[in-house]
């Protein structure tokens, strides 16, 4: 079980590696983003402190959506997802391999934009063991809804545009609290931050069991 | 040569069930109209604004029972994989969204009065149910995105059980991340509300989940026939190019 | 009575709603129920037995 979900993380990582796609086109789509909303806010740098880890939080999901799509897709091509079920992998370990993929992606477009924050936003972090665990508990929970609904919607005409309208708004509580948490972590807003860490984690864990009972009556009958 | 077969089987989805359903649903909206608008006395405090709580209220309720039947539905369709209830998830769904959309919206109409704003983020109930419509919109949009009918109804299920999972965390995080809320805690059980105030809300609840039921049978016939028509076996694609024959050779806009 | 506007747009948004779906719903089943030949309208063989 674990051989097979470090089997298909490899898999996906080593695709996405020899693409460079996430480098060459997420990394800057995300930085884009972040001097977009410098942009729109005016160059005003306290509303641009007060909003900063909105704007991160949001970004993550943009590239969420990004990275679910790429992930989706190495396996619509070449009917790659039959081949994997007749290799006789579990589907809960596909599943789960494929969100280790998604959030191993994630958590190295995170790192950069939270050097970006500080660069471009003026963010100063007080309390960075609050940032990781947050980055952490958050990105479990994103990369396994993303993951079950990337297959999901993998056989549908249109996935493109299906995918945000399912994904943004099952993924809203995190965004809430990631973003009170980052509040806490950057000194912007006094909150308890470890509070919210609790109901990131308890999102991902309920959407991590979702998935694995999920993905496998996904795998066979769509 | 038309007409023996169409006094069996009637080119529409009504019966004497819906017949007497649709009647009950009119009297009752007359009656809830005329209880709502004058019957009803004017509140201390919002004066007339209070009507709007016999379409709120009402509206809020078969919402969620809407979805839960969608939920049920969609748990049922995975464990069964009986038609009959993807046809009843699908329609609830469908159903409410009308209700969700309505809540939402005379919900925003009755706060300006009273709260003196459309909308306020704070407010859990109003996030929810915002949140709640965008996930069953999405899970129209699988829906409507085609395919083979089965994996249709799987996707869709999964659709359902993912919203039905996340929509109390969502509830969770939104009373969390404003601890305030301009709802009255409940329109029931707090007792402010006058006798007959109360009698009609309770029915517009039952005029409102008359018209769920009535609508709920016409839109399963509906769902039942879109599905004879886009997967009837041989004999009926040729019934209907015989059909089409007869008719003179005006189906060709099909 | 007071707040008129506000009833009104609420209640006329919600009887038109629900009276628009109607009508919809029953047009959409009126289309369908034309173009499925009569024996395989299998709920209303069910319905004439009852």
């Amino acid at each position: 079980m674990w051989r097979d979900i470090v089997l298909v993380a490899g898999k996906d990582l080593r695709v996405e590696w020899r693409s460079r796609v996430t480098f060459s086109q997420v990394v800057p789509f995300a930085g884009l983003v972040l001097v977009l909303f410098g942009f729109a806010l005016d160059a005003n740098r306290p509303v641009l402190e007060r909003a900063t880890s909105g704007l991160f939080w949001i970004t993550i999901m943009f590239v969420t959506t990004l990275a679910v799509q790429r992930s989706t897709s190495i396996e619509t091509t070449d009917g790659a997802r039959r081949a994997l079920l007749l290799a006789g992998i579990e589907p809960m370990a596909v599943f789960a391999g494929k969100a280790a993929a998604v959030a191993v992606q994630l958590l190295a477009v995170e790192l950069v934009l939270i050097g970006g924050i500080v660069v471009l936003y003026g963010a100063e972090i007080d309390a960075p063991l609050l940032v990781v665990a947050t980055c952490l508990a958050a990105t479990v929970g994103i990369a396994a809804a993303g993951t079950l609904l990337g297959a999901l919607v993998a056989g549908v005409r249109a996935r493109e545009t299906v995918l945000p309208i399912l994904l943004l708004p099952v993924l809203a509580p995190v965004l809430i609290g990631a973003t009170r948490a980052f509040d806490d972590a950057l000194g912007s807003v006094a909150v308890d931050g470890w509070a919210w860490l609790a109901m990131l984690a308890g999102f991902g864990v309920i959407n991590l069991v979702l998935g694995a009972l999920s993905y496998g009556v996904l795998l066979e009958e769509t | 040569m038309t007409t023996p077969v169409r006094s069996e089987a009637p080119a529409h989805t009504g019966s004497t069930t819906t017949r007497l359903l649709g009647v009950a649903v009119i009297v009752g909206l007359v009656a809830l109209v005329l209880l709502g608008f004058f019957g009803a006395p004017a509140d201390d405090e919002q004066a007339d604004a209070v009507r709007l709580i016999f379409v709120h209220v009402p509206s809020a309720f078969l919402t969620y029972a809407a979805f839960t039947v969608t939920a049920v539905g969609s748990v049922m369709w995975l464990w069964k994989r009986s038609l009959w209830w993807d046809l009843v998830a699908h329609g609830s769904a469908e159903i409410g969204v009308v209700f969700c959309s309505l809540t939402l919206f005379t919900g925003s109409v009755w706060g300006r009065p009273t709260w003196n704003t459309y909308w306020d983020w704070g407010d859990v109930r109003l996030v929810t149910t915002l949140i709640l419509l965008l996930l069953m919109v999405g899970y129209l949009a699988v829906r409507s995105m085609g395919g083979d009918d089965s994996a249709v109804a799987t996707r869709s299920a999964i659709v359902a059980l993912i919203a039905a999972v996340n929509l109390p965390i969502v509830n969770r995080s939104v009373e969390w991340w404003f601890d305030r809320t301009l709802h009255q805690k409940s329109s029931l059980t707090d007792g402010n509300l006058e006798d007959l105030t109360l009698f009609t809300m309770l029915l517009g609840v039952v005029v409102w989940s008359l018209f769920y039921v009535w609508a709920m049978i016409h839109r399963f016939r509906v769902g039942w026939l879109e599905r004879e028509l886009r997967f009837g076996d041989l004999d009926v694609a040729i019934a209907q190019r015989r059909a089409e024959a007869r008719a003179s050779g005006d189906g060709g806009g099909r | 009575m007071t707040h008129l506007g506000y009833l009104l747009v609420g209640w006329g948004a919600s009887l038109g709603a629900l009276g628009f779906y109607a009508l919809r719903v029953m047009q959409r089943g009126r289309r369908a129920a034309g173009r499925v030949p009569p024996e395989r309208r299998r709920w209303l063989a069910a319905e004439e037995t009852s």
